[in-house]
């Protein structure tokens, strides 16, 4: 269990603790977050790093993560709470069985925190084991429709959930609250105004070469360097789908996996399924990018 | 001055200046109301300020909601904060060594913007270089853009009966597709426990009255792409009518493509369609200029299609198709927009003529890949239109019989 940081350099510490390289502007905003009590909202292209994010936070500060993973269609049943139906059929046929006509007095027994299935958003509201609010990970929210945002504002807002039934469950510290979307559709502004918002890029060549010695230490040094500026040149081309952080490890693993130690054209034109999820952007780099590309990948780091 | 032991904060100012700030963003366009003032303050006072940096980020934290407004942001904080030396006020009260002046750097964009919410129409031009007209060395056809802001909001009479009387018109009989909520129904399939539960305490629980329900039923959502390049104004125009009317009761996003893309689904929003056309037009520079189908479609597919193209909407694409260059890109650019959307419908003015026949490059590269080919070449027309959303494709406008006419 680790206390909130108290400043800027003691966010990016943290984030640090947990494996996650981050940028000032980062851990600015996620400080800030912190320190206000308001929801993360993270934006940004697939495989940046976001929902990295939220893990970082449960892991450093010792918080259950509480995970949201949003679909077209989810609905107040499956994301806050939901009735035990056959528990409160029982229930009433007990009732009825034993004599008790009082209808009101059914209804507050049928509708009591006994028969309530607690569904993510529900479970954040509550403290964990040792007092403190959990980390709540609302994921591609942009998969939601937007009904669902409606749900979430007083869930946002003041760390509650009014259950018609039952009465206002609210929460006695607000569970500390990262949203992530990929941008597939823009999020209504009433509720972004309800967090602090930070558009996550792909990192800078020195960063992404940091994250890579974190997370993929069997990589050697030779490959690593060229495998960022390989990245990096990539995602300067008009690609549909530029590689993300994650397809950059995932590619550098793989690679290490193979025993390589610098890369060459061969290995990079079998690989590419790694990096690129398009046919068109394999087809575009395949025929022509690749030569040019590690030519010049080796040519940097020999001059560097 | 104030007494020695005041808060520093207080001193400088600090709530007055951020409301400042706030005023000159919103002039700005961005959305900042006195809340977000507000919460500005308060992020200010939690973070405590050590550099121009972590105010900057601090700001950035607060005021920025989109990454479109990031680069205004940027504009504004460098004439704001450093015209006033505000930065180095607040630095230097918290921390003992100066901070190094950031050395000028040339406008950015956003600067033409600033510059106005700041100082005012007449400082504007001081900031940023003078406006020129772009003269487009690949066009061909039609070489420069024209930057005027037409005013298109003005219908005659007849546009105005025609388009009241399609909007009347619109029926929308099977264009719904179930979507994945659940609507309380009378009868049904399957049983609302919820609802039966609660029914059933009504009676004290003697009875259990069965509630049902079903799938809701959507409308899909519309993107539409409209040209508007000079040949194709008078049909554009006509149509964001249509677009308007159609928007009041479903999902529909609005690009106009001509020598640029702009998406202007929040300008026509707008309630009075007059208005709305107005705040088009307004939004848009490059009106009866130039086209370049291919680079509209390959900006629309790289910027926005995975933005706007969730929920399989239907794309509806209005241009005449007339592309000379590039015609390879345009096939391939089409085609990539014709897999991530639910249906494709090409709306030609040039179907009009009779003898029309698909023998233009353009045509041809873009025909194979869309699902419908209609026209829309009177004010009639549009009318049409509802039947072109309704799903039940004629065979008549069946792409295919098109280009096997031609082949």
């Amino acid at each position: 269990m680790t206390d909130l940081p108290q400043s800027i350099d003691a966010t990016l510490d943290l984030l640090g603790r947990g494996g996650y390289v981050a940028d000032r502007a980062l851990a600015t905003v996620l400080f800030l977050s912190l320190k206000m009590r308001r929801p993360l909202f993270l934006e940004g292209e697939a495989g940046v790093g976001k929902t990295e994010i939220a893990k970082v936070l449960s892991a450093t500060l010792g918080r259950p993560l509480i995970r949201l993973q949003c679909y077209e269609g989810l609905d107040m049943a499956s994301a806050v709470y939901e009735w035990n139906y056959a528990a409160q059929m029982v229930e009433i046929r007990i009732a009825e069985a034993a004599g008790t006509r009082d209808r009101a007095e059914i209804a507050g027994d049928v509708f009591s925190e006994r028969f309530l299935i607690k569904r993510p958003i529900l479970k954040a509201l509550e403290p964990t084991v040792d007092g403190r609010s959990p980390v709540l990970l609302i994921d591609e929210l942009d998969r939601a429709d937007e009904a669902f945002e409606a749900f979430l504002l007083e869930v946002l807002a003041d760390a509650q959930v009014t259950i018609p039934e039952f009465g206002t469950v609210k929460a006695a510290e607000p569970p500390l609250v990262v949203i992530t979307t990929n941008r597939t559709r823009e999020i209504h502004d009433a509720l972004k105004r309800r967090c602090l918002y930070h558009w996550v890029d792909y990192p800078d060549a020195e960063r992404e070469l940091a994250i890579l010695r974190t997370k993929v230490p069997g990589a050697a040094e030779t490959l690593a360097r060229q495998v960022v500026a390989f990245v990096q040149g990539l995602r300067a081309l008009d690609l549909f789908k530029a590689p993300g952080v994650a397809e950059t490890l995932d590619w550098a693993a793989a690679l290490a996996e193979l025993d390589k130690l610098a890369l060459d054209p061969e290995t990079v034109s079998d690989t590419l399924g790694v990096l690129l999820k398009y046919q068109d952007d394999i087809a575009k780099v395949r025929d022509g990018e690749v030569g040019r590309l590690v030519e010049e990948v080796r040519r940097k780091a020999a001059a560097g | 001055m104030s007494a020695p032991g005041a808060d520093p904060w207080r001193e400088h100012r600090l709530a007055e200046n951020v409301a400042l700030f706030g005023r000159v963003l919103r002039r700005a366009g961005l959305p900042v109301g006195p809340a977000t003032v507000v919460d500005a303050v308060e992020a200010l006072i939690a973070a405590g300020v050590g550099s121009r940096d972590d105010l900057y980020w601090t700001l950035h934290a607060v005021f920025v909601t989109k990454r479109d407004h990031h680069a205004v942001f940027d504009e504004a904080f460098r004439s704001f904060w450093r015209a006033r030396g505000l930065v180095q006020k607040l630095i230097a009260m918290l921390s003992p060594v100066a901070p190094p002046r950031a050395p000028a750097e040339p406008p950015k964009a956003g600067a033409n913007r600033v510059a106005k919410a700041l100082f005012g129409e007449a400082a504007a031009d001081r900031v940023v270089e003078k406006p020129e007209i772009e003269i487009d060395a690949r066009m061909t056809f039609s070489q420069k853009e024209i930057l005027q802001a037409r005013d298109f909001a003005q219908m005659s009479a007849d546009e105005i009966l025609y388009a009241k009387r399609a909007i009347r018109d619109l029926v929308l009989p099977v264009d719904r597709v179930p979507s994945r909520r659940k609507v309380a129904t009378a009868r049904g399939r399957e049983i609302d426990l919820r609802r039966t539960i609660r029914a059933s305490l009504r009676s004290g629980g003697g009875i259990i009255p069965l509630a049902f329900r079903e799938p809701k039923t959507v409308h899909p959502p519309i993107v539409a792409l409209v040209d508007i390049s000079g040949s194709m104004s008078q049909y554009s125009r006509l149509f964001l009518h249509f677009l308007h009317a159609l928007s009041e009761r479903r999902r529909v996003s609005t690009f106009l493509f001509g020598t640029r893309l702009s998406n202007v689904t929040r300008p026509l929003a707008t309630r009075d369609p007059d208005e709305a056309l107005a705040a088009c037009s307004a939004a848009v520079p490059d009106w009866s200029g130039g086209t370049r189908i291919s680079e509209a479609l390959r900006l629309f597919n790289r910027d926005w299609s995975r933005r706007v193209l969730s929920g399989g909407p239907i794309v509806l694409l209005i241009t005449d198709g007339l592309e000379r260059e590039g015609l390879d890109g345009l096939a391939r650019e089409t085609d990539r927009l014709h897999r991530s959307c639910r249906r494709l419908i090409w709306l030609n003015p040039l179907l009009r003529f009779d003898g029309f026949e698909a023998r233009a490059g353009g045509i041809r590269a873009m025909l194979p890949h869309v699902d419908e080919f209609r026209p829309i070449h009177s004010l009639a027309a549009v009318a049409d239109l509802c039947g072109a959303l309704d799903g039940s494709a004629a065979e008549r406008f069946d792409p295919r019989r098109w280009l096997r006419q031609v082949a």
